[in-house]
C-alpha cells in the first residue's frame, strides 16, 4: 500500500550552471536562469510503501512523518536561497531533477528503519510542472 | 545518474461531437448520449505530458522546458486549441473523437515527432494524461519512438 504526505515550501533559486557558457544556460534554463534569482511555491509530496499494522490500522504514524518532513525539509528548505544556503547547491543548479533527487537523498535515511519505506518524491515547482524521483 | 520523471502541464480548449460512421443514427444516440449532439459541445482539456531520462546533477536539467514548450505548441496546441477536432483534425474524419482516441492520436504525433525535436537528448516520452473534465482522466503510454533514419526522413518531409 501507498500513502503519501504533502507539505509545501517556499524557496528562491536560479537555475545557473557556472561550467557553461551564457548562451549555453539560456537555451537550458531560459529566464530561470536569471543570475538575480527568483521563487517558487514547492509542493512536495512524499510517498511511503508498507502494510497496515494488523493493531492500529495504520501504514506509518503521519504524526512522525509531519516532524521527519519538517526537520528534513521545512527547516533547511523553507524561505531560505537554494543557492545559498542549502548545500549541494552551492556548487550544482537547483533545478526541480536535482531538488528531487536531493530530497530522496535526505529523506531516504529516514525511512530506512520502517515501518514504511520512501517509495517516490513528487515535487512541484510549480502547478504545471513537476518531478517524480523513485531513488534509481 | 538519476533516474527522473518530469511531467508539464498544458491546456487546450476543442469542441467535439461523438459520432461513429459505423453506426446508425439511432445506435450513436444510445452509445454516446448527449454527446452525441449532433451540434457539438466543447471542453478545456488538461494534458500532462510526461518525459523520462537519466538527469546527470552537473546539468541538472532532463530537456529545456522551453524547448519542450515550444515542441508542444507546434506538434499539438496549435492544432487542437481552439479547434473543432471532428472537422479540422485529420485523424477524426474517421475516428470518434472519443478523449481515448484522441489520447493516442496526440501520443503518436508527439512520438513520431520526437526524435526529430529530441533525439540526442536521451529523455524519452513516456505517458500523456488527458483530463476531458474534471471527472473524467484518460492516461497513455507514448508509443516506441521511430528509429530509422528513413523513417525519419518521412517524418521530415510531412511535416515541411
Amino acid at each position: 500500500m501507498w500513502i503519501t504526505r504533502r507539505v509545501e515550501f517556499s524557496a528562491s533559486h536560479t537555475c545557473y550552471n557556472p561550467a557553461l557558457s551564457e548562451a549555453e544556460n539560456d537555451a537550458l534554463f531560459g529566464a530561470d536562469a536569471n543570475p538575480h534569482g527568483h521563487g517558487h511555491n514547492y509542493g512536495l509530496e512524499v510517498t511511503l510503501e508498507g502494510e497496515p499494522h494488523p493493531v492500529t490500522g495504520m501504514v506509518v504514524d503521519l504524526k512522525e512523518v509531519k516532524l521527519i518532513l519538517e526537520e528534513a525539509v521545512l527547516v533547511p528548505m523553507d524561505h531560505r536561497h537554494l543557492n545559498l544556503e542549502v548545500a549541494p547547491f552551492d556548487t550544482v543548479a537547483p533545478t526541480a531533477e536535482n531538488l528531487a533527487v536531493e530530497l530522496w537523498r535526505r529523506l531516504a535515511p529516514r525511512f530506512a528503519a520502517g515501518p514504511a519505506r520512501l517509495r517516490n518524491i513528487r515535487l512541484y515547482e510549480t502547478d504545471d510542472l513537476f518531478v517524480d524521483y523513485e531513488g534509481r | 545518474m538519476a533516474d527522473v520523471r518530469l511531467t508539464r502541464r498544458y491546456r487546450f480548449s476543442a469542441s467535439h461531437r461523438l459520432n461513429s460512421e459505423q453506426l446508425s443514427a439511432e445506435e450513436n444516440r444510445a452509445v454516446y448520449g448527449k454527446c452525441n449532439n449532433p451540434y457539438g459541445h466543447g471542453h478545456d482539456y488538461v494534458m500532462d505530458v510526461t518525459i523520462r531520462g537519466d538527469v546527470n546533477e552537473a546539468r541538472g536539467r532532463l530537456i529545456s522546458i522551453d524547448a519542450l514548450d515550444q515542441f508542444v505548441q507546434v506538434v499539438v496546441l496549435k492544432s487542437f486549441d481552439r479547434r473543432n477536432l471532428n472537422v479540422e483534425v485529420t485523424e477524426f474524419a474517421t475516428l470518434p473523437p472519443t478523449t481515448e482516441v484522441l489520447s493516442q492520436v496526440i501520443a503518436r504525433r508527439m512520438s513520431e515527432a520526437w526524435p526529430i525535436a529530441f533525439g540526442g537528448s536521451g529523455a524519452r516520452l513516456e505517458k500523456l494524461r488527458i483530463r476531458e473534465t474534471r471527472n473524467n482522466i484518460f492516461e497513455v503510454l507514448a508509443p516506441a519512438p521511430v528509429e530509422r533514419e528513413d523513417q525519419l526522413d518521412e517524418i521530415s518531409e510531412s511535416r515541411s
